[in-house]
């Protein structure tokens, strides 16, 4: 994988991966099946990860965004890791609650916040 | 018969409406996106309602061509039409497919499907439009949104 095609850019604190997007518009299906396998190689890298993907730089998400999370949870949940997220824009977060996302992830306010929930 | 070229000038031109066919290549369908919500802006949508059309669009197109054109050609287009004024935004997305029966999409919010990872599209398309029919053969959506 060439790191200048990457989607996100993923920082270490607190011995959390902290996953932010390249893109704005999360929308399109090629880069969301990029996005997900770059995720997917940093959950596979740890035996328990502690991700927080932050949306701070996101206006639009589409459903096929929504897939590709719960994809990424459920292999966190298969390696007993965590997954936070973080920062989401309030009429993204209304896409959470239409689809009743908001009861399947823990969702924080900012990324301090989310940092303080692992555990 | 008008090249995509020939379509993309004719929504330069009025602005406020658009017909486009195109293959399925991201860049031609975010250019039209952006052309709908740029008509949206001049006929003073708030951001709110750019947001709710533009994902409303963006889901149409991903089902026109993962599911309408899940076994054709990727080079086969689909066509957008638009027609945005003072009140209200029109939109036709029509496929090539077979068609589908909207009734049969299950409840993507029940529980058993809530972890599921594909089938939100037109539940959000529903939510954030005023007005979702289909032509009888399942191939052609009209997505209407009445400014608030």
């Amino acid at each position: 994988m060439a790191a200048n095609n990457s989607r996100l850019k993923v920082r270490r604190q607190n011995n959390v991966n902290i996953v932010e997007f390249i893109d704005r518009n999360i929308l399109d299906e090629a880069n969301i099946a990029t996005i997900g396998e770059e995720i997917a190689a940093l959950v596979d890298a740890e035996p328990a990860p502690r991700l927080l993907i932050s949306f701070a730089n996101v206006d639009h998400l589409s459903s096929a965004a929504l897939g590709t999370l719960i994809t990424v949870n459920n292999r966190v949940r298969g390696k007993q890791g965590q997954l936070r997220l973080a920062n989401i824009d309030p009429q993204i977060y209304e896409v959470f609650v239409i689809t009743r996302l908001n009861k399947l992830f823990s969702i924080h306010e900012n990324t301090d916040e989310a940092l303080k929930s692992f555990t | 018969m008008p090249t995509d070229a020939d379509n993309q000038d004719h929504a330069a031109q009025h602005g406020d409406s658009g017909r486009v066919s195109f293959p399925n290549d991201p860049a031609l369908s975010e250019s039209v996106q952006n052309a709908l919500v740029d008509a949206m802006e001049r006929h003073g949508y708030s951001k709110a309602s750019r947001f709710a059309v533009r994902l409303a669009l963006a889901e149409a197109i991903a089902n026109a061509f993962h599911h309408g054109h899940e076994h054709l050609p990727a080079s086969l287009p689909i066509t957008v039409e638009f027609v945005v004024d003072a009140a209200k935004v029109v939109i036709h997305v029509e496929d090539q497919g077979p068609g589908f029966d909207p009734g049969t999409i299950p409840d993507p919010t029940l529980d058993e499907n809530i972890e599921k990872t594909t089938g939100r599209g037109l539940m959000l398309i529903r939510a954030y439009m005023s007005r979702v029919s289909y032509n009888a053969k399942g191939n052609r959506v009209e997505m209407v949104y009445d400014k608030p």
